[in-house]
């Protein structure tokens, strides 16, 4: 069968800057899936040439089908992009924001309630404005908003970043909840490689715009340079 | 770009001080109306007349918010579509079925000025857009009047010429009826900004045009929706203004300036202090009219523009607008 997922000899630029070197990579329906690498080297641009907000070239198949057009295209297709900074409307409440979640489909009650069993804290600030959310809640809510997309693929852009090492693993943990009961598909780009290694069953080292290595999560993991690179031992 | 100062805190609509002034300025006028017949007639004429100043900076503060530029075309534009309603009434259509044709008209005429000029060259710089919109005025000035030709034009009357009577004060049905309609038109807009999906999704895309996209927003279409809507708010004014001004090419210049000095006292980018700073001024420039002796008619455009100064020079981000604190 076919991945969910496939990017074969994607190139992407910013104007004059190429920032993608033919980057093949391929997601299976289920998994989760980890994209890493050091700063530049690629992965914030790889989630943006498959949702379509850098211009790129090479062949981008999602659910069999050609992946083109622009970034609410792709909303359309059914991958959620959550961005590097979020993405939430601070100027927003809380309840707007996961409305637009649901912009593209007919959201139920249903799916407000299914956000509430992994979010179970929306409820009583759901009038709240979102910018005055904590950095966490913020990720949070990012997630609750991608998940009220209903999408058949996630792509998260590094939902670490800035938070602290507690509210790190809760994000995780709820990332691994939805991918494991909801069978929600996961493409996350980290610069925590120890743990999304731990979260990911496959996982893409990119090094200035091309893939250096690829596989599963365990090699991956024991092969000599990412260990001295990225984790550190 | 990279997503990384994002507005955290921003505080939303009028301050505590402010809301204290506007509920103590109402309640001098409603004294003012119990106490002088005079006082009452000029006020209610001076809302009617800031309601349109209010329809039409409600459609810049739109524009404003969503393209980030002062439509300086906004009162031609509404010039031109009631000489559309105008032409309607000459080939015998009824005014209110002209005037909602004519609304109809206005927001595609509005989406497509959007699409066709305002689009290409939206994110080239504030300065090609704004002479684009200088150029647009231009534009529509001269066709009109190549059309229509500058002499004065009337329509049919759409409240009559009653006078209403409530306790010795006598109010005119026009008044009170280009009230009504401008208020409800300004309402109508707040309630599909503020309850349907449609109107989140064209905040949102004002809002964060990036975010918009990535849950599927079409954020082209949202814009040229709020061109669209701004466009009809402009029809609303130009029609509302027609009984008492007529009908000529140069009849919205001078409410323009109005309206954009009332988006500058309610804040650029705050609706609701667009139509608050309308009213205000309207109801204002009445009185001092009517009570001070030397403020003649020919005083009321640089009164207005008094207002605007002493607004920049104090309150920058006027009554309602919003301070940014950015957190990076």
């Amino acid at each position: 069968m076919a991945a969910l997922l496939e990017l074969a000899d994607v190139d992407a630029r910013y104007g004059p800057i190429q920032a993608l070197h033919g980057v093949t990579l391929s997601v299976e329906e289920g998994e989760i899936a980890a994209v890493l690498g050091a700063n530049g080297a690629g992965k914030t641009t790889t989630l943006r040439a498959i949702s379509g907000t850098v211009r790129r070239d090479g062949t981008l198949r999602f659910a069999g089908r050609a992946l083109h057009g622009g970034p609410d295209a792709t909303a359309r297709h059914g991958i959620a992009h959550v961005p590097e900074g979020r993405g939430t409307f601070a100027e927003l409440s809380v309840w707007e924001n996961l409305r637009l979640g649901a912009y593209s489909r007919r959201a139920s009650k249903e799916d407000f309630a299914r956000v509430q069993r992994y979010f179970p804290w929306i409820e009583s600030r759901r009038s709240q404005q979102a910018g005055t959310l904590s950095g966490g809640e913020q990720q949070m809510l990012a997630l609750a908003r991608a998940f009220m997309q209903r999408p058949r693929l996630l792509l998260l852009d590094e939902p670490s970043l800035g938070l602290a090492p507690l509210l790190v693993t809760e994000i995780f943990r709820i990332i691994r909840e939805l991918n494991e009961q909801e069978g929600l598909t996961v493409l996350v780009v980290e610069q925590n490689a120890h743990i999304a290694l731990q979260l990911a069953q496959t996982a893409y080292v990119l090094e200035v715009g091309r893939v250096a290595l690829a596989g599963p999560s365990a090699e991956v993991q024991q092969h000599e340079s990412i260990r001295r690179s990225y984790l550190g031992y | 770009m990279l997503g990384l100062s994002r507005k955290t805190k921003v505080s939303t609509g009028a301050s505590l001080p402010v809301i204290v002034g506007i509920a103590a300025a109402c309640i001098f006028l409603l004294v003012g109306c119990l106490v002088s017949n005079i006082f009452a007639q000029q006020t209610v004429a001076g809302l009617a007349q800031g309601a349109i100043f209010a329809s039409l900076a409600l459609a810049l503060v739109l524009i404003y918010r969503a393209t980030e530029v002062i439509n300086f075309a906004q009162g031609e534009l509404a010039m031109a579509t009631t000489y559309i309603a105008y032409q309607l009434t000459l080939w015998h259509v009824s005014y209110w079925l002209a005037f909602f044709l004519t609304l109809v008209i206005s927001f595609v005429l509005g989406a497509v000025v959007y699409g066709v000029l305002i689009r290409p060259v939206q994110h080239r710089s504030v300065i090609a857009l704004v002479i684009v919109t200088v150029g647009l005025f231009i534009l529509i000035d001269g066709l009109v009047t190549w059309k229509w030709g500058a002499d004065l034009k009337f329509m049919p009357a759409p409240f009559g010429n009653n006078v209403y009577h409530a306790g010795g004060v006598s109010f005119s049905r026009q008044d009170i009826g280009v009230l009504l309609v401008s208020i409800l038109s300004v309402i109508l807009l707040w309630v599909l900004f503020q309850f349907t999906k449609l109107g989140l999704a064209m905040r949102a895309a004002a809002l964060r045009p990036a975010a918009a996209a990535l849950v599927g927003i079409r954020v082209d279409w949202m814009l040229a929706i709020g061109w669209g809507l701004a466009a009809v708010l402009g029809a609303v004014a130009g029609l509302m203004t027609e009984p008492s001004q007529f009908l000529q090419p140069t009849m919205m210049q001078a409410i323009l300036l109005y309206a954009f000095a009332a988006a500058v006292l309610g804040g650029l980018e705050s609706p609701a202090g667009s139509v608050v700073g309308g009213l205000a001024i309207g109801v204002f420039l009445n009185l001092i009219g009517q009570y001070v002796g030397y403020a003649t008619s020919e005083l009321r455009l640089p009164i207005a523009f008094a207002v605007l100064l002493v607004v920049l020079l104090l309150k920058p981000t006027g009554l309602f607008g919003r301070r940014q604190v950015r957190r990076v």
